[in-house]
């Protein structure tokens, strides 16, 4: 194990990861805008946006995240569409996180009785405000421990970025082994990478889940 | 020019050669997904004994094996492997080694699920009944840990099939290897291939998991009830 070359190229790790980092937020949180969108689209039952939703979340769900990118990256500039590489991962990204936030959402949404709602309907609340103040709040705090797997699973996603010449830890990993033949210390620097992003964010996912008191009625 | 885009794949054989890719990948993931059934479900039920070491071991395995994203895996089996002990891995066996423990580890959590949902006095019952403990199992509780179980299986399936998609990145000659293959060598008759090929690929995964899907789906909805 060669000290010094870790410490030389640890820097090359650190840009990567901010990178990723990055992409990854702006990633995650517009998946969770578009998938609460359509999980009220599917609770309010919007003719037409409901049928081009189910047939999205049909699509995103099947189809890995890798092909998407090439289809992004490769294909659509030849039909005159181009988009840059971050442009590339983050739609992506959201492409293939709004379905599963969609679904998560969707659980939490469906877990909410429906007594409730005809309770707030016979007090006189409207649509809107129900699904505000009855069943958004309580939808959501069934739905967090899907929603942290959903945020785990887009981060892990992100490691194939460097299809769309985005310089992530992959890609420096990849080019560290490539230039040197350091493969031990570029793989144990990708492993630890990995796991200082992952790690906090898997045990803040799992004592949120423990500590989660549910806002539902009747547990 | 886009209606001449399409027609590279009606070209010689291109549509056969792509979908040859394609079994590449879809023959990775089943033997993954054979060997992480039977292996997952050992670990499933080593997990559920209350030895604190085998249980700190099992935890251990399965929070690495979750926790680092498929690629990486992939890397230090194919790489990592080849470089530290000399062992020189196709790309394909790496996969099938990588999905294989990452299956496991998935695997082996659903069955500790399974394992667990099943209440005690369900054993206990059985037992009071006059049931050997074989028969408890055999009627009672494989029953159920099955319907519970199959879907999920069946679920993972198709997540191995979008997973498998990664080995590409390690040099496995798989859809989208086919794919560069023949949009290079019509780079310069049909420029504009690469739109139709990708987006072929991309509903050849769709058409080989949504069915798939379909089935888990229909089989929990089924078999909710228990």
């Amino acid at each position: 194990m060669d000290t010094e070359f870790i410490a030389e190229y640890i820097p090359l790790y650190i840009e990567a990861a901010k990178l990723m980092l990055g992409i990854g937020l702006i990633g995650i949180v517009l998946s969770l805008i578009v998938g609460l969108l359509i999980a009220l689209i599917q609770y309010f039952k919007v003719p037409i946006l409901r049928q081009i939703a189910t047939v999205y979340i049909e699509l995103s769900r099947n189809t890995p995240l890798l092909v998407q990118l090439f289809f992004l990256y490769f294909g659509l500039p030849k039909a005159g569409i181009y988009i840059s590489s971050e442009g590339c991962a983050i739609i992506g990204l959201c492409f293939l996180g709004g379905s599963y936030m969609a679904e998560a959402f969707r659980s939490g949404i469906e877990s909410v009785e429906k007594g409730q709602e005809e309770a707030a309907l016979a007090l006189g609340l409207r649509k809107g405000q129900i699904i505000k103040y009855v069943i958004l709040p309580q939808a959501i705090s069934v739905s967090i421990p899907a929603l942290c797997a959903n945020v785990i699973f887009l981060i892990k996603e992100t490691s194939v970025f460097s299809v769309v010449a985005l310089a992530d830890l992959m890609y420096v990993a990849k080019d560290l082994i490539g230039l040197y033949y350091k493969t031990d210390e570029a793989l144990l620097m990708l492993v630890v990478a990995y796991l200082i992003i992952l790690l906090p964010i898997s045990i803040l996912a799992a004592v949120l889940e423990r500590s989660l008191r549910y806002a539902g009625f009747g547990n | 020019m886009q209606d001449l885009g399409i027609r590279v794949l009606f070209m010689g054989n291109n549509f056969i050669r792509l979908l040859g890719g394609l079994w590449i990948t879809i023959r990775i993931s089943l033997i993954a997904v054979a060997f992480s059934i039977v292996l997952g479900i050992l670990l499933g039920m080593l997990m559920t004994v209350k030895n604190p070491i085998t249980k700190a071991f099992t935890k251990i395995y399965l929070e690495f094996i979750r926790i680092m994203p498929q690629l990486v895996l992939l890397f230090l089996v194919f790489f990592g492997l080849t470089k530290s002990f000399g062992i020189n891995l196709s790309g394909e066996l790496s996969a099938v080694i990588v999905f294989t423990l990452w299956g496991t580890a998935e695997m082996g959590d659903l069955v500790r699920g399974a394992l667990i949902s099943i209440p005690k006095h369900q054993y206990e019952s059985g037992a009071a009944i006059g049931l050997t403990k074989w028969q408890v199992y055999r009627c009672i509780i494989i029953p159920q840990i099955l319907t519970r179980l199959v879907p999920l299986a069946i679920n993972l399936t198709t997540r191995m099939i979008k997973t498998t998609s990664l080995v590409a990145l390690i040099g496995v000659v798989e859809v989208l290897k086919v794919a560069q293959q023949i949009i290079e060598a019509n780079r310069y008759t049909v420029p504009d291939s690469a739109l139709w090929i990708y987006g072929t690929i991309f509903f050849l995964y769709f058409f080989t998991c949504w069915p798939i899907s379909l089935l888990a789906k229909r089989l929990e909805k089924k078999w909710k009830t228990t």
